[in-house]
This record gives structure tokens, C-alpha cells and sequence, in this order.
């Protein structure tokens, strides 16, 4: 069977299931309708770069965030998507961060949305604990040797969001420009903002 | 359980491979694989995320490497929904030859029994997300104390990775009580207990040619670990 072909019949079974839930009351199409738009529109990287550049802009929010992330994050108001205890990790000369979960793939969707494809599969989750540097340098981000990595397992419940360090040369810029620099993989901890 | 799904320190899957510009969703089948996992798990109450988790990990092994993401989803839901006795795989086939596809010969992807027995009888999963407690027992580890994890792995539904069995690491954060995946995954109850977060050096986990300067922390469950030298 071609992968294609696979791919294919996965797509036929999934639209068989969902039919059949359907007739049985247990789905409404609407459903998924609202999965689309909520993902599409309201969930995703945009919360967490909020978060970030809010840190980088004010120092009393930053305290905060990394004491207790799941209480500062509450005056966003983000919908749809729940953390039961979010734990932000600031990246310092000293330390780089980054996160990856081997057993499955939690991930802290209320701040980044969906994952993406690469952090569910088994390449990036065999390989981030056994062999940080070499694979965050194939991914281009070269750790200086005299930082320490610390790679963070998500195996229970607590969610975990990298706090990267504000790029050099934007202390003109407010907290609105900043919200635009900072990316998905920078907030995982597979790239520099 | 010692399944496929349990990867962290595999080796030999290669290249990371990134997608430009990758959207929430490839395909509309993956927001409905979504949608009813929200469904079956959520409105209707027939499970918890560590049995949904619980459920995929017992995927045939080949078809977990060779499916995608929502193709695993996929298999946890057929498997909860056929332990449900709500839907049978054969109520899926026929469907599919229904709808003018070709079912398969054998099946795709479903997953095999619970080898560590399954309590769930009907509705009633309390909650599904939800999963932190308050109860009133102390934490038997402070900050700071040096722990070794347990050397044997679960039987059924566990969240210490294998590669982390039988190390030592340090008590990096407490978390309070939370709902005890290994039991809640077969419906045998919350049992909550403390949640640590412990951090591991490399050359602990993988020797001296391992991570050089990193740690891993990994959040773990009291029961999986052990005082050192007690």
C-alpha cells in the first residue's frame, strides 16, 4: 500500500466515522465547522506571541508570568483552548530551553494552537532528549557551547512555553511590533526569535 | 506499556523535516477526526485523555509509524467507541463501502485489547480534561532531593518514558496532586497523587557521550519514584 493510498483510506474512514456519529447524535455538523474556524482564526501562535512580547515590554508582567503562567495569562482572556497549568521557561545567555513531548505529543495549545507536524512526529521526539545540540543545529539554530540546554518532556498534564530573549536592536519598538517577531518555533525552543 | 509510541532516545528516525507556511489542518478529515474525538470524548463522556492516549498506544506498531497524526486519533476513537459497544470497526467498514469507497481487507488501524484490563462500563467519565486534585497528603519530596525513578515499566498505561527508568535526577519543582494517569487510562479510578518535575543531567540519561551540557526535565508521578539511598 502506497502512503497515498493509505492516506486515502484514512480519509474514507474518518468521513465514515463522522457520518456515522452524526446519525446517532453524537456530532453536529456545525462541529466541525467550529473546530476549523477555531483553530483557523482564534487559536494559535498569535496568543503566544502576545504573551511574549507583553513580557518583553514590561518586567512586572515578566515576574509574574514566570512564577505563576497560568495565573498571568488570565487577562487575555483566550478562548477555546485550556492549559490547567502552563509553565513559562525564559531563555538567558545561560540557559536555552525548549520543549517536546516523547510519549505523545502535549503540546500548550491554548498559547500555540495545533502542533505541527514535525513536533508529533517520531524524529523530533526520539531525537530532542538524546541529542539536543546536534538537532537543533540541523534545524539552524546553533546553542553556543558554554550555554546549557535543557529540554523540557511534557509527559503530565502541566503545559510548557519557551519565553525567548528579545532580539538586540528593538528597544524602539513597542509591544504591538514585537508581538510580530516572535514565531511558533521560537516560543517551542527550536529557533531564535 | 512498552509500546511504539514510547520514542524519546530512539534512534535511526532521521531528519527533522519542517513544512513552510504548514496550516492548522491539511485536510477537512482531520478537523472532523477532531471534532469527534471533542464528541465522543467530551458530550459524550466516554473517556479521559489518558484512556484516549491509552488507546492509541495499543495501535499495531507498523501503523502507528506509518500513519499520521489524525490517523492515530483515528484509531484511539474506533477503539473506545468498539469497547463502548457503540460502534464496531464493522459498522465502519460497511459505512465506508457505502459511501461508494472500498473497505479494507484487514483492518487499517485499530488497536488492540487493553493488556491491563479495562474498567469503563457505559458513560460516566467524570471529566476528560480536567485532571488536577486537591488532596490533602503530603508530598514525600522537597526541592533539591536527589530521586531515582522505578526500574520496570506499567503493564498498561504509563507516563514515565522508558528512557527514563532507573535514573537519577533532581526534584526540580513540586506541582501538588493530580489524577494518576496509570489508573485513570483503564477506568480504575483518579487515585491523585504529587507531581514533580524532575530534571535528569544528559550523561545521567545517556552516559558520558550522550547530551553534553543539557538536562531533561520530565514531569513525573510519586509513585514512579523512589528514595535514593533509603
Amino acid at each position: 500500500m502506497t502512503s497515498a493510498h493509505r492516506l486515502e483510506l484514512v480519509k474514507l474512514r474518518a468521513q465514515a466515522l463522522e457520518s456515522l456519529l452524526i446519525e446517532r447524535g453524537l456530532l453536529r455538523e456545525r462541529d466541525v465547522d467550529e473546530v476549523i474556524e477555531r483553530f483557523e482564526r482564534r487559536v494559535g501562535p498569535m496568543n503566544g506571541a502576545r504573551v511574549v512580547a507583553r513580557a518583553w515590554t514590561d518586567l512586572e508582567f515578566k515576574r509574574h508570568l514566570l512564577e505563576d503562567g497560568t495565573e498571568a495569562i488570565r487577562e487575555f482572556n483566550f478562548h477555546g483552548a485550556k492549559v490547567e497549568k502552563l509553565v513559562v521557561v525564559a531563555n538567558t545567555d545561560e540557559v536555552h530551553n525548549v520543549v517536546v513531548c516523547t510519549l505523545c505529543s502535549c503540546y500548550p495549545w491554548a498559547l500555540l494552537g495545533l502542533p505541527p507536524r514535525w513536533y508529533k512526529d517520531p524524529a523530533y521526539r526520539s531525537r530532542i532528549v538524546r541529542e539536543p545540540r546536534t538537532l537543533l543545529s540541523e534545524m539552524g539554530l546553533e546553542v553556543p557551547v558554554d550555554t546549557r540546554i535543557r529540554v523540557w518532556d511534557s509527559s503530565a498534564e502541566i503545559r510548557y512555553l519557551v519565553l525567548p530573549q528579545r532580539p538586540e536592536k528593538t528597544e524602539s519598538l513597542g509591544e504591538e511590533d514585537l508581538t510580530g517577531l516572535v514565531t511558533r518555533d521560537g516560543m517551542i525552543g527550536v529557533a531564535q526569535v | 506499556m512498552d509500546g511504539i509510541h514510547d520514542v524519546g532516545g530512539r534512534q535511526g528516525f532521521g531528519q527533522v523535516v519542517r513544512e513552510q507556511d504548514e496550516p492548522a489542518f491539511h485536510e477537512s478529515w482531520e478537523a472532523g477526526v477532531y471534532a469527534c474525538m471533542l464528541a465522543v470524548m467530551g458530550r459524550a463522556g466516554l473517556g479521559n485523555l489518558d484512556r484516549f492516549r491509552y488507546a492509541i498506544e495499543r495501535m499495531d506498531p507498523v501503523a502507528y509509524l506509518t500513519h499520521t497524526y489524525y490517523g492515530r486519533w483515528l484509531a484511539g476513537l474506533e477503539t473506545i467507541l468498539e469497547e463502548e459497544g457503540l460502534l464496531s470497526g464493522e459498522d465502519i467498514d460497511r459505512r465506508m463501502r457505502e459511501r461508494g469507497g472500498v473497505a479494507p481487507d484487514a483492518p487499517i488501524i485499530r488497536a488492540a485489547r487493553p493488556v491491563a484490563g479495562n474498567a469503563f462500563h457505559g458513560t460516566g467519565a467524570s471529566t476528560y480534561y480536567a485532571s488536577r486534585r486537591q488532596v490533602a497528603d503530603a508530598a514525600r519530596y522537597q526541592m533539591g532531593e536527589q530521586v531515582r525513578t522505578i526500574a520496570h515499566g506499567a503493564v498498561g498505561h504509563t507516563r514515565l518514558p522508558s528512557y527514563a527508568r532507573n535514573k537519577c535526577g533532581e526534584i526540580a519543582s513540586l506541582h501538588g496532586t493530580w489524577v494518576f494517569p496509570d489508573s485513570h487510562a483503564h477506568g480504575m479510578g483518579e487515585h491523585p497523587c504529587h507531581l514533580y518535575t524532575v530534571k535528569f543531567s544528559g550523561t545521567e540519561l545517556w552516559g558520558a557521550t550522550g547530551a553534553g551540557a543539557a538536562d531533561v526535565c520530565i514531569d513525573l508521578f510519586e509513585p514512579y519514584l523512589c528514595k535514593v539511598g533509603g
